[in-house]
């Protein structure tokens, strides 16, 4: 061969080329293949753990997140909350290097407690760790225990930590950790025998929408039961604008969240964002303890306010009775414009059971169902969710998929609309179908994270976002002679 | 001739020294000792900050780490590879679509804006994720033909257990016969993502640059566009005036680049780079290699993109520099207009910015174009000869910070009292808590193009609004 036949060059792709494999993603045979992967994850709906455990650190007063490991994560963590949220996230890293990998990062978080303690004077720093100290195996207990003898923060400054590799789990699991670790640090001690605080502890689990928090405590109000929101994040990420930066809006009082171990009762919502931490709390806090589903729909609100009232022994209260008939009316009046349509959902666990639960209910059919980070458990409990219903019975449960597959599904098997997040609109827009982003993180949207989706008032909000848009694609694509005042 | 404002009014050496002082205050002595060299008051003449030193830890950064600069800076952008975040899914996740370098093409099947991560587990740690990179290459490969290469850009994990990326790469390249290059740019490298620009730069030498040429014949005028990476379409506002001057853009870095094209760099004629701090490594390998010779260009506001032409020109003959006079004599009136509309409404109005590569000083005239003046510039992972660039265009005595952190910015507006602030997302909603106008400069606030005469009427607009919108009226409350 000569040198010059050696030459390479640039060369275009034929457009025919270009045509061909367009058309060839959206076939059967691709699905096969495209599902036939082993190793290589494409667009997954998920983030890693110690995210999860920043959002659960912010929703404590006066909490400082803390990212032992390299100060890239941290940077990243706090721009998706920041994007989300269109808020402030405040948080540190103690910013570990090539050094730290091979000493160790028991240097890097004890000046790190030092700087930020005496800067950003908080009440707690909830520790959290990135992949790296997760490998080189930095054994943080001794790393604080140490820290609190060379006097980087007062000998009781709260110091809960979380492991939280990144290669395991998924962002929700980050939120139980932290959250647990939370709650043993500030209750640790606290326990009082004889004393009931008359109180409720209310758990969220993984919730990034404000606007669900503040409905949770006005459905409290209505009630008249006292409670402690435990992970309050609805300040924290929803302050107002006043000319004032502070740098810890919101979150849960301290003194409550260690008296909590006193409460009432405790209940979880979200049940697989906050499996390890209602386990621990089953064992450790006094009054009752139940832990349900996140309450999307009105069935799943029902069993909320009986649950309440079965708890503190007060009557549903009428203004809520009132609330639930004006959300039955509001979705019985909309129905016909959702009824049928066929939904592909993808999302955390406690969302995608939300999701279903209200589809259901409302006559529409959930149909491809996407889990990207999931168990047996889940599975077998969508599956009980879509064997309940008629509507249920053409759905299909994908455990593990990612987005990619998603898309597979949604041009082999179309649907009418998707349900999720941001990240959807990809596939939404090769499939030609809306995408309701219900979930968690919603960058292209505003404001989003005010409407709750949860009680009876998220009945109202879903419905009405998605039988609105509906009307509007019939609105906007239909023939002139079909354009008419009424839908 | 810049039109920068040199003095301003009430600010000297002692006053800007005097307020990095008291930001300096609450740090406990260790931190202070280690913050002091980064911040200071602008002498006009050189890097008068120390930078490109370790964050002080347990401080707010603004920093990312090698593998940001890697992934959503250098690789991430060139549209017609598929680029494999190789490790735990979370960085993969993080930088998924969120630096808006835009890309034509159709997603998925020659243009890949997508996520790809190896999702590394826990027995992946234990075992190592060598094989699984194996198979996940090969199912790259056949899921996306049209992919012309891909990268294998390795998260933290990668080199803390010692998988070997490197020869995975070129066994599957072999295999697959398409190049798959590795790239060691863990997050935990250097001290911000300024080592993952260097990383990448030097597996493009070493990989990818002279393994193409382009199929036309050469000609006097073929350039590449070097360091731009297509923020809202930036690129395809830069290019086209590179056109419309008579300049052949023969390859783009990398802002909607193509492979090929990067490959056969090493056959333009001219190098213009604009963001100089991520890309001058391979400007000066292909200098030394292809004697290439480059240049620095500016293509904020008409002064310097003016100013940025005719420089450019000088390395052409009379047909280009003729045209850049009849281009110049085209826009000018354009930007007038522009001018016109919004300086009435900017005029002496105070700007701090705080971004990345260039931009802390490449923008400071296209305020001045508005009337309005920069009083404190700093980066988040510059090198000594970014500040030597810095410190001409600042007005004498204004503060100048590096790898600030959130702190340190506060109380320099709490001070200063600017109009706008131009930074990041992560310092966005704090100044907009406190009140203060701001637009996110590393992604053009979801706007653009910025760059070139297309890029500037949307800057002006932007800057207006956010100086001028009605809603900060409404701030403080009648109660």
């Amino acid at each position: 061969m000569t040198a010059e036949a050696a030459v390479k060059y640039v060369t275009e792709i034929p457009e025919e080329e270009v045509k061909r494999v367009a058309e060839w993603i959206n076939t059967e045979e691709y699905k096969e293949k495209n599902f036939a992967r082993q190793a290589l994850v494409i667009n997954p709906p998920h983030a890693c753990q110690p995210l999860g455990a920043e959002l659960a650190a912010h929703g404590f007063e006066g909490t400082l997140p803390f990212v032992h490991g390299s100060q890239g994560c941290a940077s990243y963590y706090r721009s998706t909350l920041n994007r989300h949220f269109r808020e402030p996230a405040p948080a540190v890293s103690d910013s570990m290097t090539e050094d730290g990998a091979v000493f160790g990062g028991q240097n890097n978080l004890h000046e790190a407690l030092e700087n930020a303690y005496t800067i950003y004077k908080p009440k707690m720093m909830a520790i959290f760790t990135s992949c790296m100290p997760e490998i080189i195996g930095d054994d943080l207990t001794a790393f604080i225990k140490n820290a609190r003898n060379k006097e980087c923060v007062p000998q009781d400054f709260p110091l809960p930590y979380a492991n939280t590799p990144s290669f395991n789990g998924s962002h929700i699991h980050g939120y139980d950790a932290m959250l647990l670790s939370i709650l043993q640090t500030l209750t640790e001690g606290k326990q009082v025998e004889g004393r009931c605080t008359g109180k409720l502890n209310l758990i969220p689990g993984f919730d990034a929408n404000t606007g669900n928090y503040r409905e949770y405590k006005r459905i409290l109000k209505e009630f008249g039961i006292p409670y402690t929101m435990l992970a309050d994040i609805s300040e924290t990420f929803d302050s107002p604008l006043d000319g004032t930066y502070r740098t810890y809006p919101g979150g849960t009082k301290l003194d409550d969240a260690a008296d909590s171990i006193n409460g009432k009762a405790t209940l979880t919502l979200g049940p697989y964002a906050t499996a390890k931490t209602f386990t621990w709390i089953k064992d450790n806090f006094s009054g009752k303890h139940v832990s349900m589903p996140t309450p999307f729909g009105v069935e799943k609100t029902d069993a909320l306010l009986l649950k309440l009232s079965e708890l503190f022994g007060k009557p549903v209260p009428e203004s809520l009775k009132a609330e639930r008939g004006r959300a039955v009316d509001a979705i019985t009046d909309a129905h016909q414009y959702i009824h049928g349509k066929k939904f592909a959902l993808y999302g955390d666990p406690d969302y995608l059971m939300g999701y279903v639960s209200f589809l259901l209910e409302v006559g529409a059919k959930p149909y491809h169902i996407l889990c990207s980070k999931g168990t047996k458990k889940v599975e077998k409990e969508l599956q009980a969710l879509l064997d309940s219903s008629q509507d249920g019975k053409d759905g299909k449960i994908y455990i593990n998929k990612d987005l990619w597959h998603m898309r597979s599904l949604l041009m082999t098997d179309p649907v009418d609309a998707i349900i999720g997040d941001t990240h959807g609109k990809f596939a939404a827009r090769d499939a030609n179908i809306p995408l309701f982003r219900f979930g968690f993180p919603n960058f292209d949207r505003v404001n989003l994270h005010r409407y709750p989706l949860i009680g009876y008032q998220g009945v109202i909000n879903m419905m009405t976002t998605i039988c609105n848009k509906f009307i509007e694609i019939r609105d906007e694509t239909c023939e002139e002679r079909h354009f008419e005042m009424m839908r | 001739m810049s039109n920068a404002i040199k003095k301003i009014e009430g600010i000297t050496k002692e006053s800007t020294q005097e307020m990095i002082d008291k930001a300096l205050e609450v740090y406990p002595e260790k931190a202070k000792k280690k913050r002091v060299p980064h911040l200071a008051p602008n002498d006009g003449v050189s890097a008068c900050v120390k930078s490109n030193r370790k964050t002080v830890p347990g401080v707010m950064s603004a920093r990312g780490c090698a593998y940001a600069g890697a992934k959503g800076v250098v690789w991430g952008p060139i549209r017609d590879m598929v680029h494999v975040s190789h490790g735990p899914v979370g960085c993969g996740w993080y930088s998924w679509g969120t630096r808006r370098n835009l890309m034509t093409g159709i997603n998925g099947v020659n243009q890949f804006a997508m996520q790809f991560t190896s999702d590394f587990q826990e027995k992946d740690i234990v075992y190592g994720g060598d094989k699984k990179l194996k198979t996940l290459l090969q199912e790259a490969h056949e899921l996306f033909p049209l992919a012309k290469g891909i990268s294998v850009l390795s998260e933290c994990p990668v080199g803390l257990i010692g998988d070997d990326i490197n020869s995975v790469a070129k066994q599957s390249s072999k295999e697959l016969d398409i190049p798959i290059i590795p790239c060691n740019c863990e997050g935990f490298r250097g001290v911000s993502q300024s080592l993952g620009h260097h990383i990448s730069n030097d597996t493009i030498r070493d990989h990818i640059i002279g393994t193409r040429e382009f199929a036309e014949p050469e000609t006097p005028y073929d350039i590449a566009l070097i360091g731009d990476y297509n923020i809202g379409g930036d690129v395809w506002s830069v290019k086209p005036l590179l056109e419309e001057i008579g300049l052949n853009v023969k390859a783009v870095w990398t802002g909607d680049g193509e492979l090929e094209k990067i490959a056969a760099t090493h056959k333009v004629k001219l190098n213009i780079i604009h963001c100089y701090r991520s890309m001058n490594y391979m400007c000066r390998v292909m200098e030394e290699k292809y004697g290439i010779p480059w240049l620095e260009f500016n293509f904020f506001g008409p002064t310097k993109i003016r100013e940025s032409l005719r420089a450019i020109a000088e390395r052409f003959d009379d047909k280009i520099k003729e045209n850049v006079e009849r281009v110049i004599a085209k826009y000018d009136p354009i930007m007038q207009a522009v001018i016109d509309e919004y300086r009435p409404r900017l005029e002496g109005k105070k700007v701090m910015l705080y971004v990345g590569g260039l931009r802390p000083r490449h923008t400071v005239n296209a305020y001045a174009d508005l009337g309005m003046v920069v009083v404190g510039s700093g980066y988040e992972f510059a090198h000594g000869d970014d500040y030597e660039r810095t410190s001409p265009e600042m007005p004498e005595a204004t503060v100048i910070y590096d790898d600030a952190s959130e702190h340190e910015l506060e109380e320099f507006v709490n001070t200063l009292r600017p109009d706008l602030v131009g930074s990041g997302i992560k310092e966005k909603y704090l100044f907009q808590k406190m009140g203060v106008p701001f637009r996110q400069m590393h992604s053009w606030d979801y706007s653009g193009p910025y760059h070139a005469y297309n890029g500037f009427p949307i800057f002006a607009r932007d800057v207006d609004m956010a100086v001028n919108s009605p809603t900060w009226k409404l701030v403080k409350s009648p109660f």
